[in-house]
Parts: structure tokens; C-alpha cells; sequence
């Protein structure tokens, strides 16, 4: 048996599920008091009349760190960078205390220039003063050579509760994103940390012995191991754990596009050969840029409740909220009004509903039904506009290689997954315009509880093997040996799998293991006038998926 | 993050699967760790910095500059079509107001491609540059351009196809013809009789440093284009006068290099050459890119830069300061030397033999000028590569009167002699034709 469970702002939803069945659902409201009761006492109900000892694994997308970085409650963090040369650094600065110092390596992992320790161990004493707990160290290209993270680290370490290290956060070259990332680590993992051990200690109390997992934002779970040394990576897992949830309810294969329709916003999210787009660098949280790894999804203000309006003769929708439907009580007719208008949506009072469809229509020469159906087909052309802007954005990312320009995969979904309070009724209008077959499921109370419950573990690998300096690196784990000059790109490629099926089963992965392929690039080193060595990179990584499919209930 | 004060069009397109050959300069390795280092700076993240896709230049845009032989499609390979398109994506950014300035960071480079092509020189078998400016002067309507070639070799194509285009100023400052490849671009070689004065050259000594390249800017470049006044600027921003460049003479650095780019402040930079792949193209291409940007670069230096003696001697000072005088002196009596150069010609006949050193291949050249009151004049060149290949290629310049319209129709279709190939540039009409 599989626990799902997700706590959003204003829900936590729960899921139980067996052998791909769903055998229960709950939805609590958030207290915000007590983010940790909520999230318990839905555990609870799930787990009550349930022989614990079958409970295979617990898994939870958590607001606990999102929370605390939007809220601003986080521990005070100093930050030692060492930036080296090229952009100017003030614009770094980011946490209580900020530590620049000198040396740098270069973007081959050469040390040009070492650390001067003086320096640290003054800054350090500053640290100390001010009561600063949590420290990060962030040096340019580390994901390259992480030496003098690691120096500056064994230096320091007995000074802090917590010593984040960029390089174990990504493999990306992206060093301010870097710097920001490490910084919110270190930031939320004091609070991270508590609530695991609030929530450890209560499963032990009632005798739940299952593993728990945590959700991240690119759809993906890790073990608690992992939360607690990257908590940064259990931000905005929300968005993700619906996407999983649609793509469990909503089996698309090839490219395709969803969408979840709220009362305020209309989220958009899209398939490439079934599997979710990721953001190219990562999540932006709070104005930081991060290089957290997240499934791509983008929102606009346009929903049920969105505010209509008439201007100069046109209809127009959002991005504004009105409030709740006419036929609720509310002051202004809403998109949702529309559909009880037409009798697609049965809810308050439809009269209402009707009345403020003619209203609206009087200043079109509309009847009131002429009026629903315009503003159902105004909202399902704002979505087709919004999906070609979209895609034109996600085909024309840029590429370094003719093969790729000329020949590259550009997203053509074929396929549409709606789910939200007017999915029923925009599913005809959209397929229609859209011209592709548009899906949308029955019944749909805790979708993101079942993405949560279904995700699997998802990690990545980035390989570097320089044979010219008989070197290989693997860049988020500091790990290197040597290698000879004849190391091949087939080699790398190899033993990039199976490092990334030894970090997968070291976060707790049990099953199979998939791994892909993202990146595999042999460069020809010509130092002088000879050949002197290679340049290999390689990129491999586990892709969000579904531990089992759902079985059950067919959908239109 | 950091914001740009001039919105920056990018375009990287560093061909990681295209290479002259395994061992060549002009490989796949080339803007490797350039674009390590730029990633690693989050250029990406940059307010005001766009990153564009190079589009695919067309078989037409090569024809209105060159003459391929035997044609286009059996010269060029994919990767040409996408630097030039590179290029000229770059520049619609900025036509198009996308963006204010553009970068067109991209390989093979060109500016070595004159207008004759029977194979590759100096690593350019196409002109970038001239392909991406006459593309769009066609989409955008004609307009007054000055190309500034800043690589340490002499844009000697670039050279030829605007010897005659009085619209079109070319300013090359490299490393003397006598020490280095093509071993052209002195300060005699003033342009064809349509535009005499309107190409420059300043061959500078080997050893000159950052003072010497800023004093070139200073005293000739900012006053030529002060009074030249053209509507744009293209930077054909070669890098290889850098200290460690592995096939030239210089001690340029990256500080120099984005305090050139930031004086000069051009429209549209486009790389050129620069094969100090891993010591010098990673912090200039930065340099270049936070100068084009409006972003403080005095941070940008390369590893052994503190260490160095990067100061050229007295004598090289001294040198250039002369020179300067000399090649603004012309630039001022341009119509003086005119009138004593070709008074009383009514053509101007040029024989070149042309070396194409990337394809060992030599071809011998005839060029005539006609010489007319109306117009720039027609072009007609006569050319014979030691492949035996023989060709005729007549150019109807842009701003052509009837008669000279005329001329050069008749001559393409009744050439004076037997030729494997003729062809017909008319660019009053933008038609080519080949026979």
C-alpha cells in the first residue's frame, strides 16, 4: 500500500492506494498554526483501519520550506563565496553575513589561485559573533572542482549546524543561481530538519515503520536522507505533485499538453514524449533564481471566477478575480455563471446565473445563451493564444549544435489534459480549436495526493573525464579518480550509468532503474599541433515517472 | 541579477559538431569553454540579455555578395548557412527593436571570403558579415554602414566585396601584411574609383598592447566615423590580437577588448577569428559581451594577466602614433588622392592573384572598374583558378545608371571569350543569374 499525501495552502489531500486502486481519500483544511498536526492527523485517518506493517511507503510534498521562504521566517545564513574572476560580485550578496574571498579555479578545474585561509577564519570569527548557525560555501565552478568547497568546509566545520556545499546541489554551470540555491539551503534546513524529526518521531510512536519520501518540485520523490542535506529541494513540489497526479489519471504518451483550470488561474504544463517539461535551469522562488530542477509550468490569471468584461464592444477575461458566481451570491457574472447558465454546471442558483448572462449580453446584442457560449469561446481562445506562445518559447530554446538546429525534437502535442471546475465544459471548445483530442477525468478530488503517492525517486549524474588531464569527475558529489588516455565517450557513458543506478539505490530506489541519457558530447582536445586528449561530458539522469499505473475508472 | 543597460541580442552558436578538420583551429573544441565561462557568469539570467537561435541564411543571400563556383549549394556546408543566418538573426533583433545591440557569437568565421569563391582562405569560405549586412539592407532598405574589422588578420574579403561601395566604410586594424597571413591590407589600398578613401587600413607592429589599439581608436576610427556618419556599426570582433593567441604577434587582453567594444560602441559585433581557445576567447568573449551590454567588466581577466608584462615598448607607441597621423591625413585629402589616382580613366583594371590557403588553391584575377560620372560603376571580374576553372562574373552595383545596367546585361550574355561559368550580380533588381 502507497500513501500520497500533499499539503497545500489551503488543503492537505491524502491518498491511499493498492495494487494501482484507489482505496481511500482525504481532504483536510491547512492549519497554518500547525503545519505538522495537519499533515498528522491526515496520516492518521489514512492509516486507520489499515494492517500498518503493509504500508510500502510514505509519500509527502511538504510547504515547509516554500512556506518559510515566502513567509521570510528563516534561520540566519553567512555566506562564503569565493567568485573569481568575470561579473562583478556585489549583486551575491544574499543571507545575513556575506565572506568574499580570494582564489579561484578556472571552467576546466584548473586551481589558478589557492585559498588564503587567514581570510576564511577571520570572516568566520564574524560569523560567530553575529549567532550565525547555518553556513554556506559557494565557489565558481565547483561543479568542475570542488576542491576548495571541500578545504573551505573541513576548515570551518564544528562552527555551524549546518554547512551547505554548492556543488552538492547541482551539476549546472550557473554560479549566482548556485550561490542563491546554497543559500536557501542553508536557510530553511534547520526548520527542515525539525519537522522530520516531529514527524519521524510520531511514526515511530504509532508504530508505522514504512519509509517516508519526500516530493520535489521536477516530479520526482528522494529519502529523507537527501531532504535533510538538500531541503531546498523540497520546494514548490505542490505544482509537480498535481502534474504526476494528471499524468496518472490522464495517460498521455507522445507530446501533449495539460492544464489544470482553477477558480483564479489556468496552469499550463506540457508533455514531451509523455514525460513532463522541466524549467531549462530551475524553479524561481521569492525573486531567487534557483538551480532547484522543476517541471515547467507557467500560470495565467484566467479561471471560473476571472472578472468579465466589456470594452470597446469586446468581451474581456481576467486577469482579475471577480469573486464567487452570480449564482452563489456573488456581485458579477463569472465564466462559471456561463456554464450554469447553458446548464453544463448545476450549482446555487441558476437564475442568477441567466440573469447575469443577459445583462452582460445587452451591451453586445447578445441573448443570454449567446453570451454563455461567447464567454466559453472567448476563454478557449485566451488558452489556444496562450498554448502557441508557449510552445513557439519551448521550440526556440537555444542549441550549439547543427544537428540539433536542423533536426532537434521540437514539442507538437497531439494530445490535451484538462482537469479543474470548467474542464468539462471547455474540453469540446478546446479540442475543437485546438484540433486534437482533449481529455478530461471523472472524478478528481485529490489528484495531487495521487501524483504524490505514484512519483517515483528521481536523481541526476553529470560526468566529466578529461583525459588530457587524466581526470573524471563526477560534478555533484566531488567524487574523482584517474583515468588514461584512452577513455572513450562509450566508456563514460557506461559508467555514468551505473554511478547514477548507485545514487538511485542509495536514495532508496528498490525497483528498476531508467536511466537516460540527456547529454553525451566528446570534444577533440588540440593543444600545439597535436591531439591532446578528450573532453567528455555526460549528462544521465532518472526522469519522473508513476511507480504503477492507476486502474479503474475509464475516463471521457 | 544584474541588468543590462543596453539590451543584448545573443546569438551562441558555437557548431559543437562542425570542424574543418580533427586538428584544425576552426574545430568543434573552439567556443567550448566559452560557453563554460558564459554559463557559468548566468548570462541566461541577465535582465536584458536575449538568447536567439540562428535562422538559416538562403541560397540568394550568399549569391547578392559572392560568386560560388561553380554555385552556392557545391560550396557550402550547413554550417555556413547557419553562421550567416546567425548573423542576420542578430541583426533583424536589432532592426526589429527586439533588442538595442547584438552579439552574434558564432562559428566558421568569414572575413577572409572575398567575392570570388572557389574554395575556402583563412578559414572562411563565406562572408558573415557582408552576407548578413546586404540581407538586410534588402529587408530593411539601404542604408549607410561601417564595418570595423578588429582581428589581428586583415579582413582582406571584406576588403574586396565593399572595394567600391562608397556606402560602405571598412576599417581594418590588424597585424602588418608583412608578418602575418593574408599579408595584404596597407594603407595604399584605398578602395576601388566608386569609393576611394572609403576602406581603410592601419597595419599595426607586432608586440602593440591595449594603448596601442585604443590610440588607433581614438585618433583614427571615432573621427573617420564622426565624420562618416554611418546609420550602423558592425564589429567584425576577431580575437586573436590576444597575447596568447597561438598564430599571432600581439599583447591585446580582455580588458582591452571590452574597452574597445565600449568606445567603439557598434550595432552588431560578430566574432571572427581568436583560437586562444581555453587562455583568452572565455574572458573576451565575456568582455565583449558585458562592454556590448552596458555591464561593469573591469573584473574580467585572464588568469596570468596581473602576472604579465602586457605594456608595448616606446618605439611601437611612437610608430603607431605616426601611422595614425598618416592614415587620417588620407582620409581627410580622399578626394584629392582620387582625383590624382584615376583622373582621366574610364576603367580601372586590378590584376590580384588570390591564395586560398585552407584549399590550396590559386586564382589568378582580372578586375575592372568602369568608371562612371552616374554611378558607382559596373564590376566586372575575369578569373581563373589553377584548377583550370575559368569564370566571368559582372557585378551591377546597387546604385547603377541604365547605361551601366545595360553594359553588364550584355556582357553576361555575350561574354568576350570562353569562360566554364558567367554570372550576373544585379543588385539594382536583387536577380542573379548564371550561365
Amino acid at each position: 500500500m502507497l500513501i500520497g499525501l500533499d499539503m497545500g495552502g489551503t488543503h492537505v489531500d491524502g491518498v491511499l492506494i493498492d495494487k494501482g486502486q484507489v482505496l481511500k481519500t482525504i481532504k483536510n483544511p491547512t492549519r497554518w498554526d500547525n503545519l505538522f498536526y495537519s499533515i498528522w492527523t491526515t496520516l492518521q485517518e489514512l492509516a486507520e483501519g489499515v494492517d500498518l506493517k503493509d504500508i510500502e511507503r510514505i509519500n509527502l510534498s511538504t510547504t515547509i520550506s516554500t512556506n518559510a521562504i515566502a513567509e521570510n521566517k528563516v534561520e540566519a545564513v553567512g555566506m562564503i563565496i569565493q567568485s573569481g574572476p568575470g561579473l562583478p560580485k556585489e549583486f551575491l550578496a544574499c543571507g545575513d553575513e556575506n565572506l568574499f574571498v580570494s582564489g579561484y579555479v578556472d571552467h576546466r578545474g584548473k586551481t589558478v589561485k589557492g585559498i588564503n585561509k587567514a581570510e576564511i577564519l577571520a570572516g568566520i570569527e564574524n560569523f560567530k559573533e553575529k549567532s550565525i548557525k547555518n553556513c554556506a560555501v559557494v565557489t565558481k565552478f565547483s561543479p568542475r572542482n570542488a576542491a576548495h568547497e571541500l578545504k573551505i568546509k573541513e576548515m570551518i566545520e564544528g562552527n555551524f549546524a549546518t554547512v551547505t556545499l554548492g556543488h552538492r546541489l547541482s551539476g549546472k554551470l550557473n554560479f549566482p543561481r548556485r550561490v542563491f540555491t546554497s543559500y536557501l539551503n542553508a536557510a530553511v534546513s534547520s526548520i527542515f530538519r525539525s519537522f522530520v524529526q516531529n514527524l519521524l518521531a510520531a511514526l515511530a510512536k504509532a508504530g508505522i515503520t514504512a519509509p517516508v519520501y519526500i516530493l520535489k518540485a521536477d516530479g520526482g520523490t528522494m529519502s529523507i536522507d537527501m531532504a535533510l542535506e538538500q531541503s531546498v529541494d523540497t520546494i514548490l513540489s505542490g505544482p509537480a505533485a498535481s502534474l504526476m497526479g494528471l499524468t496518472a489519471l490522464l495517460p498521455i504518451e507522445g507530446d501533449g499538453v495539460l492544464l489544470d483550470i482553477g477558480g483564479t488561474t489556468t496552469d499550463f504544463f506540457f508533455l514531451a514524449d509523455g514525460v513532463p517539461l522541466f524549467e531549462p535551469l530551475g524553479i524561481t522562488i521569492s525573486n531567487y533564481k534557483t538551480l532547484v530542477r522543476s517541471i515547467y509550468s507557467h500560470s495565467i490569471g484566467l479561471g471560473g471566477d476571472s472578472r468579465l468584461q466589456i470594452e470597446k464592444g469586446e468581451l474581456k477575461i481576467g486577469p482579475l478575480r471577480a469573486g464567487k458566481p452570480m449564482a452563489l451570491g456573488g456581485t458579477e457574472a463569472t465564466p462559471t455563471d456561463a456554464m450554469i447558465a447553458l446548464g453544463q454546471l448545476t450549482m446555487g442558483e441558476e437564475a442568477k446565473s441567466v440573469q447575469g448572462m443577459r445583462d452582460l449580453g445587452k451591451k453586445l446584442g447578445l441573448s443570454s445563451q449567446q453570451m454563455a457560449t461567447a464567454v466559453l469561446e472567448k476563454m478557449g481562445e485566451i488558452i489556444k493564444e496562450e498554448i502557441f506562445l508557449l510552445l513557439a518559447k519551448i521550440n526556440s530554446k537555444p542549441v550549439y549544435t547543427i544537428r540539433e538546429l536542423l533536426y532537434g525534437k521540437k514539442v507538437v502535442p497531439k494530445e490535451l489534459g484538462l482537469i479543474g471546475g470548467p474542464a468539462k465544459s471547455l474540453a469540446p471548445i478546446l479540442g475543437k480549436k485546438l484540433n486534437m483530442p482533449c481529455y478530461y477525468p471523472k472524478y478528481f478530488p485529490v489528484a495531487n495526493a495521487v501524483g504524490a503517492a505514484l512519483a517515483k525517486i528521481t536523481t541526476e549524474v553529470t560526468l566529466l573525464a578529461d583525459t588530457e588531464l587524466g581526470s573524471l569527475r563526477i560534478a555533484e558529489t566531488a567524487y574523482s579518480e584517474q583515468i588514461n588516455k584512452g577513455y572513450t565517450l562509450e566508456k563514460a557513458v557506461e559508467q555514468a550509468k551505473e554511478l547514477l543506478a548507485e545514487k538511485a539505490r542509495s536514495l532508496g530506489e528498490k525497483g528498476k532503474v531508467e536511466v537516460e541519457i540527456v547529454e553525451a558530447e566528446s570534444f577533440n582536445m588540440v593543444r600545439g599541433f597535436s591531439s591532446g586528449g578528450k573532453n567528455i561530458r555526460v549528462k544521465a539522469q532518472i526522469k519522473p515517472g508513476l511507480s504503477c499505473s492507476l486502474r479503474g475508472e475509464e475516463d471521457d | 541579477m544584474i541588468k543590462a543597460k543596453n539590451k543584448l541580442g545573443l546569438v551562441f552558436f558555437p557548431a559543437f559538431d562542425w570542424a574543418i578538420s580533427p586538428d584544425h583551429p576552426e574545430r568543434e573544441e573552439r567556443l567550448l569553454y566559452t560557453k563554460d565561462q558564459l554559463f557559468e557568469e548566468g548570462i541566461e539570467d541577465i535582465e536584458g540579455l536575449t538568447l536567439l537561435n540562428p535562422v538559416l541564411a538562403e541560397t540568394r543571400d550568399i549569391q547578392r555578395v559572392h560568386f560560388c563556383v561553380p554555385d552556392v549549394s557545391s560550396r557550402l556546408t550547413e554550417s555556413h548557412y547557419i553562421a550567416a543566418g546567425g548573423a542576420i538573426r542578430s541583426f533583424q533583433a536589432v532592426m526589429n527593436k527586439e533588442v538595442d545591440k547584438a552579439f552574434a557569437l558564432l562559428r566558421p568565421p568569414g572575413h577572409h571570403a572575398q567575392r570570388v569563391v572557389y574554395g575556402s582562405r583563412g578559414f572562411c569560405l563565406i562572408n558573415i558579415e557582408a552576407v548578413m549586412l546586404e540581407r538586410i539592407r534588402q529587408e530593411f532598405g539601404h542604408f549607410r554602414a561601417a564595418i570595423i574589422d578588429t582581428d589581428c588578420h586583415h579582413g582582406d574579403g571584406t576588403q574586396d566585396i565593399y572595394w567600391n561601395d562608397p556606402d560602405t566604410l571598412f576599417i581594418s586594424f590588424h597585424q602588418d601584411g608583412r608578418t602575418l597571413y593574408p599579408g595584404t591590407g596597407f594603407v595604399e589600398e584605398f578602395g576601388g574609383p566608386g569609393a576611394y578613401g572609403y576602406n581603410l587600413n592601419i597595419p599595426l607592429p607586432p608586440e602593440t598592447g591595449e594603448e596601442g589599439f585604443l590610440y588607433v581608436l581614438e585618433h583614427v576610427v571615432m573621427p573617420v566615423l564622426a565624420d562618416f556618419k554611418p546609420d550602423i556599426v558592425i564589429n567584425s570582433a576577431g580575437q586573436d590580437n590576444h597575447y596568447t593567441d597561438p598564430l599571432t604577434r600581439m599583447k591585446f587582453t580582455a580588458q582591452g577588448y571590452a574597452k574597445l567594444t565600449e568606445r567603439l560602441n557598434p550595432d552588431v559585433a560578430v566574432l571572427e577569428g581568436g583560437y586562444s581557445i581555453e587562455g583568452a576567447l572565455p574572458y573576451m568573449n565575456l568582455g565583449i559581451l558585458l562592454a556590448l551590454a552596458g555591464i561593469d567588466y573591469s573584473n574580467v581577466v585572464e588568469p596570468d594577466y596581473y602576472d604579465l608584462d602586457l605594456r608595448q615598448s616606446d618605439d611601437v607607441t611612437d610608430y603607431i602614433k605616426e601611422l595614425s597621423e598618416l592614415v587620417y591625413h588620407r582620409w581627410e585629402i580622399k578626394e584629392y588622392l582620387k582625383e590624382k589616382e584615376f583622373k582621366g580613366l574610364e576603367e580601372f583594371t586590378r590584376a590580384r592573384r588570390i591564395y586560398y590557403d585552407t584549399d590550396g588553391i590559386l586564382e589568378q584575377q582580372r578586375e575592372t572598374i568602369h568608371h562612371c560620372s552616374k554611378c558607382s560603376g559596373l564590376v566586372v571580374i575575369d578569373s581563373k583558378s589553377d584548377q583550370g576553372i575559368g569564370i566571368l562574373a559582372v557585378t551591377i552595383p546597387r546604385d547603377a545608371c541604365k547605361k551601366c545596367m545595360q553594359i553588364g546585361e550584355r556582357l553576361f550574355r555575350h561574354p568576350p571569350g570562353h569562360y566554364h561559368h558567367h554570372y550576373l550580380q544585379d543588385r539594382v533588381n536583387d536577380r542573379f543569374y548564371a550561365k
